[in-house]
């Protein structure tokens, strides 16, 4: 094709879409002006660090007891002092950040697949199927996430994989909602009606076209939920249907602490500021990145 | 509004089928042979045929299927396994706790978030509005089993102003049992409600009746109140209801840390003891009072906005 044919003929620009930003370009406007967002950031690599190298820089090793140390006020060899079976509470919330965060990571990304394949599914095929699979989502999605995980923990109970399952299954339904949504409002674009002309086969659009221009509201809802998800492992975790004894997790430190307040109140009160402290950096980084990705919902 | 009440009903009928179903299959098929995991793994096989005799358990699945259909609406739930006690009596002595705590939270997120929502939104983009920001990044984040801790030790344990633990007896000493852990609950929905409120006011308040209604000479106060908080109703009763959902599912923790009677504690006691009568029951309840609630928020549409119940 000669350059004199471009100027009368569609362009391909015409045509494709301009290209989601980049990681690096999403990640600029993320932080540009905005320090609480490198707060919060510096904040979550710290604590993915401290979670992955749990085991080299906790002082003490978090589950051993010892009947002569319980209680212990702060001190040299215990900076955050013991619990009442004697474990160092500064170990234990180290190790904490580790059982904690993963849900964090964990669940959200498995409900975005799950999700994001039923929405899509429903939203691109229609028909009997989209009405399948909207009945579903509709009726789970009237239940709050809190009250669906702890009545699928209430039959399958604690434990790691069981608490994914229920976080996974409790966030599905929103992913699955928003990306019904925008591959109903992709499928109306002019790239899928060139699509639909040269004869690309629907598995390919999917792939092709529909996938990479729905991906920007499923990654911001997925940011805006790793720390809601952090937070309701810490609830399931304190009412023992989440991360089990005698392994530590920052809900179920809470839940030891709350039984043992006056023989020391710092397990609660450490393990709720770092709760709160994560879940904040996770939702002024789901903001900056809604912002940076998806202007137009910006409240 | 008679038609629209009655087509709302009859909608949630298949609703409330599926959530029982759903309750149904996950209580039975999900755990394993629920006699084992009712009785633990040292009962005995007559202990646990016995078991198994008493909860119908030998039944095809499809019979046990529609009498628990039929025991569910006519509320009979069988009898608790550790206490012995019926399980729609359990219920309904839990059941007006967790009621009367849902509807303190909301009340008090009502009453401290939307004036707050107003108040950002008549000053937006001043110190006020960085306050509602802050508030509700904060209100956001912090668990509310935490922050039902920390006011526990604050104002129960050191200062002894509120009662440590229980539900209370008569009207006032109810009421003094209830505001903290309501203001555990209350904190999140009134950084939700404000920022609602905020974001709904904002956007009539740029709408062209507005600029009308001022430039009639109508007063800040009536503009704001009559004809920008109004036409806001709408999006405010759709946060309204989510925020009555969240703070039943909150009410569970909440419940715990407070030593509260209510379905919650009741729910969460009984899948440590595997009581699985009052687990079903617990469940079917929460799940009922889920699908309640959207249809009372759907009939409160109708009330707000007369369009909805010509439609």
């Amino acid at each position: 094709m000669s350059a004199a044919d471009s100027t009368t003929a569609p362009t391909k620009a015409d045509i494709v879409p301009p290209p989601p930003p980049s990681a690096l370009t999403t990640l600029h406007l993320m932080v540009e002006g905005r320090p609480a967002t490198v707060a919060a950031l510096a904040v979550i690599a710290l604590f993915v660090l401290l979670g992955v190298f749990a085991p080299l820089i906790a002082p003490h090793d978090p589950l051993t007891q010892s009947v002569l140390n319980v209680n212990q006020a702060p001190s040299a060899e215990h900076l955050l002092g013991t619990d009442q079976f004697g474990r160092d509470l500064l170990s234990r919330l180290i190790h904490g950040s580790r059982n904690s965060l993963i849900f964090g990571f964990v669940s959200p990304f498995l409900a975005a697949l799950i999700g994001t394949t039923l929405g899509v599914t429903a939203g691109f095929f229609g028909g009997f199927v989209d009405r399948v699979i909207s009945r579903i989502i509709d009726l789970l999605l009237a239940f709050p996430e809190l009250l669906l995980a702890i009545l699928i923990a209430a039959a399958l109970g604690g434990g790691f994989w069981n608490v994914v399952a229920v976080l996974t299954i409790a966030y599905t339904p929103g992913f699955a909602r928003v990306a019904r949504a925008s591959t109903l409002a992709v499928k109306e674009e002019p790239y899928i009606e060139a699509a639909i002309a040269i004869g690309v086969r629907r598995p390919l659009m999917i792939i092709r076209h529909v996938i990479p221009n729905i991906a920007a509201p499923v990654v911001v809802l997925m940011a805006l939920w790793a720390g809601s998800a952090i937070r309701l492992e810490a609830s399931l975790s304190f009412l023992g249907i989440g991360t089990q004894p005698p392994n530590p997790s920052w809900g179920n430190i809470i839940r030891d602490g709350l039984n043992n307040l006056f023989g020391s109140p710092w397990p609660v009160i450490g393990a709720g500021f770092l709760i709160t402290l994560v879940v904040l950096s996770f939702n002024l980084i789901g903001d900056a990145l809604r912002d940076a990705l998806d202007p137009d919902t910006k409240t | 509004m008679t038609r629209y009440i009655f087509l709302r009903l009859v909608d949630a009928v298949p609703t409330v089928l599926l959530v029982l179903t759903l309750v149904f299959v996950a209580m039975r098929i999900l755990p394993g042979d629920p006699a084992v995991a009712a009785l633990g793994d040292l009962a005995t096989v007559e202990q646990l045929e016995s078991f198994r005799e008493r909860m119908g358990l030998n039944e095809p699945l499809w019979v046990q299927y529609f009498t628990f259909l039929g025991n569910a609406l006519t509320l009979d739930f069988g009898q608790s396994m550790m206490t012995g006690s019926e399980v729609v009596d359990l219920i309904a002595y839990n059941l007006p706790y967790t009621i009367e705590l849902t509807i303190a939270s909301v009340v008090l997120g009502v009453v401290f978030g939307i004036p707050f929502g107003i108040w950002a939104a008549t000053n937006a983009n001043q110190s006020p509005d960085a306050a509602l920001r802050g508030f509700s990044l904060i209100g956001y984040s912090i668990p509310d089993f935490y922050l039902g801790a920390v006011l526990l030790v604050v104002f129960s344990l050191n200062l002894g102003l509120f009662p440590i633990s229980g539900g209370g007896e008569g009207f006032v000493d109810r009421m003094h049992h209830v505001f903290l852990p309501a203001l555990a609950l209350a904190f999140i929905k009134a950084a939700f409600l404000g920022r609602l409120t905020r974001a709904a006011l904002l956007e009539v308040l740029g709408k062209d009746y507005v600029r009308t209604a001022r430039a009639k000479g109508a007063s800040e106060r009536r503009t704001i109140y009559r004809h920008g908080l109004r036409n806001a109703l709408l999006p405010l009763t759709t946060g309204l209801g989510l925020t009555t959902l969240a703070a039943l599912s909150g009410s569970v923790a909440v419940e715990m840390v407070f030593n509260r009677p209510g379905i919650g504690k009741l729910l969460i006691s009984a899948i440590a003891e595997r009581d699985y009568a009052v687990i079903q029951a617990g469940v079917t309840v929460f799940a009922l009072f889920v699908v309640a609630i959207n249809v009372l928020m759907d009939l409160v549409y109708a009330i707000v906005d007369p369009r909805i119940r010509t439609k």
